[in-house]
């Protein structure tokens, strides 16, 4: 080597470092190497093993049944939920606390006389109103507060912890500390005292969506995004803290390439996973707070349903009916195990450090 | 403009400021007032054990770590924060671990093309994959590679990678650090002698960094020794095998295995004695005091300088 240079040639110093002593590969040796697996992308072998994991699959399904139910069931069930029973245009006061798969007298007077009354699948409640249209309007609400709170602590948590953790030194150390402070507060009582106080600062405000959705609803998706994301925000620091470790991060700053360039191809693509998992936990939670905050009657707004509320009020009545608690209670039950063993069942496909 | 010397470091310092109680910090000096030069299409091999700041050398060099102080002139041309953005494009670096220097998210092309990507050095899809297939010929991989995901790959196979994205840019200059310290002998002797024969290929100039002396040895024109962020001793490299003159680098050759056994019975072996200190707490004077078998009062006051003994034989040692 080098002669052209100038340099002395050396002669090959050490036996390990002498390629003659190598025999080159055959052509069958080299055929083997050629039948390497195909390709597969991360997404896809994550995929796969997801969907051999039972318990996810189960919760997939169960998720699907749920969404579909909530989304086809207000089309074809003829009850409103905040309307008491009406047969045949009369409202139909007598149709109280009915159990599920009856009528009542008026209700089978009309059918006898030849008309059609739909069934009420889950009973009625106390006021005359179809419970299981309730239900689903209850697991409508909730379920959009688990997406919507999730989502917005999944932006918050995703813009602050990435600022923290690739900027880092002194920023981020101010940044963390206000994240401590916030995560030191005792959540539910915080939670409590800003809805009482958001609903009134809200209450004022009636502007389109705000009224539809009930100032509740906004005031719990605030609470939600003000006191989760700090969770969100230290994961996502500590992810890309490691991952800023990685010699390929270094390789890309040698290259010359720009810090946005670094945290979308090299950064996020490998912590996501982890965000989105991360991110699948966190919606039960949310519902489970909403439920709590219903239950407690700080909740969504009166003739609105949301499981929590429904599960309150069924417990007036819960010695002589106690299928009314049962369906809520079922039904979050669902929810929160499926979110959890989904979450669980994505971990286990994605994150790296657990494979085999 | 062709200067004598493609790279020359002045005095280079890299502290990394550690913490040593609430509001204290410490400077732990990873390197330490260092100075040596590479010429056009040469190799500077840099070893050293570990710890003593070698890939910190190298990192400063391509300034992924803002130096505390001292000069680095490449081609004449200071090397800092606003003049590094056009030399990204001269100096490169191939990193000393094969797993964590290429992103798993990342098939083989989009590792190799990134450079390309980020200098737009292509006009089309068309002649971004030549580039990248070429590339990927020389240094021995697999077109049909392409696609594949570097987790699907060995260590060797890796490192090619490394090697491929680091000559994207046809640099004049690469920094590699230690990049065969993580494969296995066989696989090693396959990527120095790659190393080699892009060099003849290429006229590209290397800091080969290894702490094994041998594997240094065999691929460099010179040879600087490092010991606990400070060069002790600089020399071409057969001078240095045979006629080492800092006591550090006669227990490190000392330490080289000799396949002949009667050779090696006949050898003495220098052992250092003890542990090397702290990097945060170096000795004041020679840094290899604690563990030098020529120490005087001399060394435990202030620290030899590099002294040229003739012959470019520089070294830093009272007793030299
Ligand atoms: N970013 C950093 N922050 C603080 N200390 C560091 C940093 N990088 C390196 N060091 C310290 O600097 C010293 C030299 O590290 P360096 O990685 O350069 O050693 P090396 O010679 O490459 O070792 P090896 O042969 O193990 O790779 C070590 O003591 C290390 O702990
Ligand atoms: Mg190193």
């Amino acid at each position: 080597m080098n002669n052209n240079n100038g340099f002395p040639k050396k002669h090959p110093l050490s036996v390990q470092l002498d390629l003659t002593k190598f025999e080159p590969l055959t052509e069958d040796e080299k055929r083997q190497q050629d039948i390497m697996s195909t390709p597969t992308t991360f997404f896809k072998d994550g995929m796969r093993k997801l969907f051999k994991n039972p318990l996810a699959v189960i919760s997939i399904i169960i998720l699907l049944l749920i969404a579909v139910t909530i989304i086809v069931a207000p089309v074809i069930v003829p009850y409103k939920y905040s309307e008491i029973i009406s047969v045949n245009g009369v409202r139909d006061k007598t149709a109280k606390n009915l159990a599920p798969f009856t009528y009542s007298e008026k209700e089978q007077a009309y059918r006898e006389a030849g008309g059609k009354v739909f069934p009420h699948i889950f009973g009625t409640d106390a006021m005359s109103r179809d419970y299981f249209i309730r239900v689903v309007y209850g697991t409508r609400v909730s379920l959009l507060v688990g997406l919507v709170a999730s989502a917005l602590v999944l932006v918050i948590g995703l813009i602050y912890g990435s600022i923290a953790g690739y900027v880092g030194g002194k920023t981020d150390l101010i940044m963390m500390r206000i994240v401590d402070i916030i995560y030191s507060l005792p959540d539910m009582l915080i939670i409590i005292l800003l809805s009482v106080v958001l609903d009134q600062v809200l209450g004022g405000l009636s502007i389109g969506i705000l009224s539809k959705l009930g100032t509740n609803l906004i005031s719990i998706f605030i609470v939600f995004g003000l006191l989760y994301w700090v969770g969100e925000a230290r994961l996502v620091r500590g992810q890309i803290l490691t991952i800023k470790k990685n010699e390929y991060v270094l390789a890309a700053r040698a290259i010359g390439a720009k810090p946005g360039r670094i945290i979308r191809k090299h950064i996020l693509p490998n912590c996501i996973s982890v965000i989105i998992i991360s991110t699948a936990l966190q919606i039960p939670s949310a519902i489970f707070t909403e439920s709590f905050l219903s239950f407690v009657g700080l909740g969504v707004q009166a003739p609105m349903p949301s499981l929590g509320s429904l599960a309150n009020a069924a417990r007036e009545g819960l010695q002589s009916f106690p299928f009314k608690l049962v369906f809520p209670a079922l039904i979050i039950c669902l929810i929160v195990l499926s979110f959890n063993l989904l979450g669980d069942g994505l971990r286990d496909a994605f994150d790296p450090k657990l494979r085999k | 403009m062709k200067t004598k010397n493609l790279l020359e470091v002045k005095n280079l310092k890299q502290y990394f400021p550690i913490k040593t109680g609430l509001f204290k910090t410490k400077p732990l000096k990873a390197v330490d007032d260092v100075s040596f030069t590479v010429g056009h299409g040469e190799t500077l091999g840099l070893v050293g054990e570990s710890g003593c700041g070698k890939t910190t050398v190298g990192r400063s060099l391509l300034h992924l770590y803002e130096p505390t102080g001292g000069e680095i002139l490449f081609n004449g041309c200071k090397v800092t924060k606003k003049t590094i953005g056009s030399l990204r494009r001269e100096m490169q670096m191939v990193f000393q671990d094969p797993y964590s220097s290429l992103n798993p998210r990342m098939t083989v092309e989009d590792i190799i093309g990134e450079p390309f990507d980020v200098h737009k050095l292509y006009s089309g899809r068309k002649e971004r994959r030549e580039k990248i297939l070429s590339l990927m010929e020389l240094v021995g991989l697999n077109a049909e590679h392409a696609t594949r995901y570097a987790h699907e790959f060995s260590g060797g196979q890796r490192q090619r990678i490394g090697i491929a994205r680091a000559l994207a840019v046809n640099p004049k200059f690469i920094v590699c650090d230690e990049p065969v310290s993580a494969l296995d002998v066989s696989i090693q002797a396959q990527i120095i002698n790659m190393f080699e024969d892009l060099q003849a290929k290429l006229g590209v100039a290397y800091l080969f960094i290894a702490h094994d002396l041998l594997v240094v040895h065999h691929i460099s024109n010179r040879i600087a020794v490092m010991y606990l962020g400070k060069i002790v001793e600089i020399s071409d490299s057969d001078a240095l095998k045979t006629n080492p003159m800092h006591p550090y680098t006669q227990s490190l050759l000392s330490a080289i295995p000799i396949p002949d056994p009667k050779t090696a019975r006949s050898r003495r072996r220098i052992v250092p004695e003890g542990d090397v200190p702290s990097p945060l707490n170096v000795p004041e004077g020679c840094a290899f005091q604690t563990r030098c078998r020529r120490v005087s009062q001399k060394c435990t006051q202030s620290c030899p300088p590099l002294c040229d003994k003739g012959n470019g034989h520089l070294v830093a040692c009272w007793h030299a």
